[in-house]
């Protein structure tokens, strides 16, 4: 009985301490930071006493609408303790950082320090960004684009492959930034040798990993498709490809993660703009403020775009059984 | 229910020897297929029965044109098979159905790899009634059991309305009872049909209850050994005497009768 009524109570509403966790450790992090401040050089603490004032308003908002919406329940039960973790962690941060100077000034700044350049460089930071976002993505589809006519070539004909194959065990594996001396003469811009550089750094996976899915295709697949009447075009569009999705999507994850740190390098040894550029500008000014912030938006970012590109996986695959949850 | 007949086509083989390369010995081969004969009339239901190993899947292969013999002549109708050809549907033991398709989408490959998807539409409710899987129209194969998997792709493989129809152990995977069901229902199909159906199997008892003719096949190289009319009514028991005097007549052909006197102790 007793077990029951906890069950019931379990579904109804979230327990006490889970309810009262982001609060709490909201309290106890800007807390930890008042203490530190009064010992500290006067810092501008208003931004980041808002940000804590901010949270622990939502979450007490939040605490209360989850009494009437199941899914919002579901939700905090899953994200809240991480989320109360994470807050933790940046109380323990300024503790290390601004409070006991554990770790060396000016490169570990505490984290209202951080929240600060975060605020008052916002414009460029979100300029930086939007020019990476474009970079990325164009560099990104032309290195998908390329892969994927490349390995459905070398995957499906044998003297595609005898050619192609050692070319790509060659060329391929170099990895792409290390192209940026001989990219910087021949392209006729730092941008234009930027996103030749990504989508080489995408198409060599993307490529690798294509040609293996189309080439191992069940030839069974292949047989009763020849038997249903299906000529060349029905067996490469219709049954070889579908058959290589995924393992295409293994080559679209590395391409991905190759992407992101071509982007960075080449952002921050030629470009003058986005995030790499603004992370390498930020150290020539010693303003490591400003390097923390753009790390923090750089974790955003490019989880973002790596979650998404999990999104469509898994609508795409949607077939297949087991899929790993990323 | 679909009473269009197609006109069914004969099948005849002649003289058919196939080998293959040895893996482990470069430059030697082994003679699968020995120098096999045999004709099918239209509309006829004819079982391989043999031993595994003894060539029944290869010689469905050449007739199902993926594979080509090192001589001999292979015939449907009067055109002498040169590949693959919607006329001539392959039914395998695993279902082979295509994994990132919907039941339906996998019934109609057929109809979309020959371009006639857009006149035939009417066509694929038909055959998913046929095989009564209109519930799973949206269920992608992982979800069905072995019994409905094999059904889709018997819907899949008569869509093309196919002159012949190769059915390589296509129950073989099944349990017995799921098996039996699915004997009545390929019987079914093939008698509003009248489709030639050519039926690789283990299963002895299958083979008697099914087929007008049994092809008993030995091994190494693959010849035809006997040939056996099974001239008994449909619907047929599996328990009558007649029955059983042809699965002892076969097993006795194949040295499976009364073996344990033979066994080394």
């Amino acid at each position: 009985m007793n077990a029951d009524a906890a069950v019931t109570h379990k579904r109804s509403t979230l327990p006490w301490p889970m309810q009262l966790a982001v609060p709490v450790a909201s309290l106890i992090t800007f807390g930890t930071h008042l203490l530190i401040a009064q010992k500290a050089p006067p810092l501008e603490t208003r931004s980041y006493m808002l940000l804590f004032w901010e949270i622990v308003g939502v979450s007490i908002v939040l605490a209360i609408a989850q009494r009437f919406w199941p899914a919002l329940r579901k939700w905090m039960r899953h994200i809240w303790p991480i989320f109360t973790a994470a807050i933790l962690l940046i109380g323990v941060w300024d503790v290390i950082t601004a409070g006991l100077h554990l770790l060396p000034l000016p490169y570990f700044p505490g984290p209202a320090v951080i929240l600060r350049s975060l605020i008052s460089d916002r414009a460029l930071l979100f300029d930086s960004t939007w020019h990476s976002l474009v970079l990325l993505l164009s560099g990104y589809i032309l290195g998908v684009i390329v892969g994927l006519i490349s390995g459905v070539c070398i995957g499906w004909s044998s003297s595609v492959r005898y050619w192609g194959m050692p070319v790509l065990k060659v060329v391929g594996p170099i990895p792409a930034t290390a192209w940026i001396p001989l990219a910087m003469v021949v392209a006729p811009s730092s941008t234009v040798s930027a996103v030749g550089l990504i989508a080489l750094a995408v198409w060599f996976p993307v490529t690798m990993l294509t040609a293996s899915g189309i080439s191992n295709t069940r030839a069974s697949y292949l047989d009763v498709a020849r038997t249903l009447g299906a000529g060349p075009f029905y067996l490469i569009f219709r049954v070889a490809i579908p058959a290589a999705v995924p393992n295409i999507f293994i080559g679209l994850f590395m391409g991905l993660g190759a992407s992101f740190l071509t982007l960075v390098v080449a952002e921050s040894v030629g470009v003058k703009s986005g995030l790499g550029w603004y992370l390498s500008w930020a150290q020539g000014w010693a303003e490591y403020g400003k390097v923390f912030a753009a790390l923090i938006i750089m974790a955003g970012f490019f989880s973002t775009v790596m979650t998404l590109l999990f999104k469509l996986r898994d609508r795409v695959l949607v077939w297949q059984k087991g899929i790993i949850k990323w | 229910m679909i009473t269009n007949i197609v006109a069914a086509s004969g099948v005849r083989v002649h003289e058919i020897y196939k080998s293959f390369p040895v893996p482990d010995a470069p430059g030697t081969s082994r003679l699968a297929l020995g120098g096999i004969s045999f004709s099918i009339a239209a509309g006829e239901l004819v079982s391989l029965v043999g031993p595994s190993g003894c060539g029944k899947s290869t010689l469905l292969r050449l007739v199902a044109g993926l594979d080509f013999p090192d001589t001999g002549e292979l015939l449907v109708g009067e055109e002498r098979i040169v590949g693959p050809s919607a006329e001539r549907g392959l039914v395998f033991q695993d279902p082979n159905l295509f994994p990132w398709l919907t039941v339906r989408r996998n019934i109609e490959a057929g109809l979309v790899a020959r371009g006639v998807l857009r006149e035939k539409r009417s066509e694929v409710d038909e055959f998913m009634r046929l095989v009564a899987l209109e519930a799973f129209a949206n269920a992608y194969p992982h979800h069905l059991s072995g019994g409905m998997a094999q059904r889709v792709a018997l819907a899949r493989a008569l869509i093309n309305h196919p002159k012949v129809l190769l059915l390589d152990e296509p129950l073989g995977a099944l349990d017995a009872f799921t098996r039996m069901r699915m004997q009545d229902e390929v019987l079914c199909l093939w008698e509003n049909r009248r489709t030639t159906m050519l039926l690789v199997t283990h299963d002895i008892d299958e083979s008697i209850y099914m087929s007008d003719r049994i092809l008993i096949m030995t091994q190494a190289p693959g010849q035809i050994d006997r040939e056996i009319d099974i001239d008994l009514a449909r619907p047929r028991d599996r328990t009558s005497d007649s029955f059983l005097r042809f699965r002892s007549e076969i097993l006795e052909h194949l040295h499976f009768a009364g073996k344990a006197a033979d066994l080394p102790a």
